[in-house]
């Protein structure tokens, strides 16, 4: 087996076109399921016995609250492996990430106390998993902030990838401070490994609406990681080509 | 070796500029100060408040002592030897920030108790509130230093720390106000201590690997 098309993801050029020809493949896979998630999750599957038609934001807030900690860490490994290759494309795909994990979080955020002040009266409580959800946007902002306070994009690059790395550390505080300090917040209601504890006609939606959001942030991505390496590679031969 | 140089250099430095070693006292003195001016003198709420006003204030004021951490010698160019020097930068940075623990966070615990006092809170707490201080800083310091390394380079360099490092410093928080709140009502803080020596120790021994390549990474 040939591992050229591995040693091609490194090259600007190469990447720019793959991205350009995957994005319509993400972006219409993700519109229909989250369509078809949506309609699921919002028609189809019965009210719950508890949280009546209420329970129903959990195919929007799940998805985001997910998404915003994978895209960190997808933010972490994109920073690490350029830190450690130093691999230009990488440190343009983590570039790419910090805002749209950050908006995934605020999404979450909100998401969640839209669903929170029906269900437990509050907009807000400082629980363990709304106060680590919120350190988390701080990340992202801090990471952002750090980036954009270098005027040279390889010191930017290469000290924001030390921060996302550093920052990795929270991923799992996060993810499992519903294990360590069960509070307010539901438990998860999906585990790889035993029962879980959600009817299928609930869960099948909210796990298309997850395939959908997830693809969502492969397109959004893409695009963004096209503008990041037309901004990095401005002064390039190839760009006038692509572009012409 | 190296690194008990380094230390006995920034001791020593501090030493005849004592304002570096004053001036998180004082700000940390001043932010105490301004909980009972803020929310009135009643000593019930404020001996509530106690373990995490004094946190809240110690947390900012080490924090604005970590942006001397190592502003003066970048410009100056020391650090561009500590790199050059053929020792280990992790071992001479690790040094670094032992010496800045001493000269900020050892005086903030031993402060805390006082302002503690000023608050209500009972003299027989003076020994938790200055472990559980000393053990805070010093993980404050480790994972601060990373956030000093990389805004080196920044433009509005001391805001921009405070936004890198508040959040990951958020478990130090929490532990360290809780075992100050147990040890103020006189009760055993064996077990947030425990975690909060765990941290300490992630940090010992991975802040310095990270901070050294920020500093290079600042140096390019």
């Amino acid at each position: 087996m040939t591992w050229t098309w591995f040693h091609r993801l490194g090259s600007p050029p190469h990447v720019y076109r793959l991205a350009g020809r995957l994005t319509p493949w993400f972006a219409w896979s993700a519109g229909l399921l989250i369509v078809a998630g949506l309609f699921g999750g919002l028609v189809l599957a019965p009210p719950d016995y508890q949280q009546g038609n209420g329970f129903r934001i959990i195919y929007v807030h799940a998805p985001t609250a997910w998404l915003s900690l994978m895209v960190y860490t997808w933010m972490g490994m994109a920073a690490a492996v350029g830190l450690i290759w130093r691999i230009k494309v990488a440190h343009a795909v983590a570039a790419a990430c910090a805002p749209v994990g950050a908006s995934f979080t605020a999404v979450a955020l909100a998401t969640g106390s839209l669903f929170g002040k029906p269900m437990w009266g509050t907009w807000w409580v400082w629980t363990p998993r709304l106060t680590s959800e919120l350190l988390l946007l701080f990340l992202y902002l801090g990471y952002m902030g750090l980036r954009a306070s270098f005027d040279d994009t390889q010191r930017a690059d290469r000290a924001s990838a030390v921060l996302a790395v550093v920052g990795i550390v929270n991923v799992p505080i996060v993810h499992y401070s519903v294990v360590w300090w069960n509070d307010l917040h539901q438990a998860s209601s999906i585990t790889l490994t035993g029962k879980d504890t959600i009817a299928t006609s609930m869960l099948v939606p909210l796990l298309v609406s997850l395939l959908g959001f997830s693809l969502y942030f492969g397109a959004v991505l893409l695009v963004r990681l096209r503008a990041e390496i037309l901004r990095r590679e401005r002064a390039a031969a190839w760009i006038r080509e692509a572009l012409a | 070796m190296a690194a008990r140089l380094v230390i006995a250099r920034d001791l020593k430095l501090a030493f005849r500029r004592p304002e570096q070693l004053l001036h998180p006292l004082a700000f940390f003195v001043l932010v105490t100060t301004l909980f009972p001016l803020s929310v009135g003198p009643e000593s019930s709420i404020l001996r509530t408040l106690a373990p995490g006003a004094l946190w809240v204030a110690a947390l900012l004021a080490a924090l604005l002592a970590l942006d001397f951490l190592f502003r003066d010698d970048a410009q100056d160019g020391t650090l561009e030897q500590y790199a050059l020097s053929g020792q280990s930068l992790t071992w001479l940075l690790l040094g670094k920030t032992a010496a800045h623990w001493l000269l900020t966070g050892v005086p903030l615990s031993v402060m805390a108790p006082l302002m503690g006092y000023t608050l209500g809170v009972p003299g027989r707490a003076s020994v938790g509130i200055i472990l559980t201080v000393a053990l805070g800083s010093l993980a404050l310091s480790f994972i601060g230093s990373i956030g000093a390394a990389l805004t080196l380079g920044a433009r509005r360099g001391g805001m921009l720390l405070a936004i890198l490092i508040l959040p990951l410093a958020a478990p130090i928080l929490i532990f360290g106000s809780k075992a100050t709140e147990l040890a103020i009502r006189g009760e055993t803080y064996v077990a947030p201590m425990e975690l909060l020596g765990a941290i300490v120790v992630l940090s010992f021994t991975l802040a310095p690997l990270a901070a050294a390549a920020a500093v290079r990474i600042s140096l390019e």
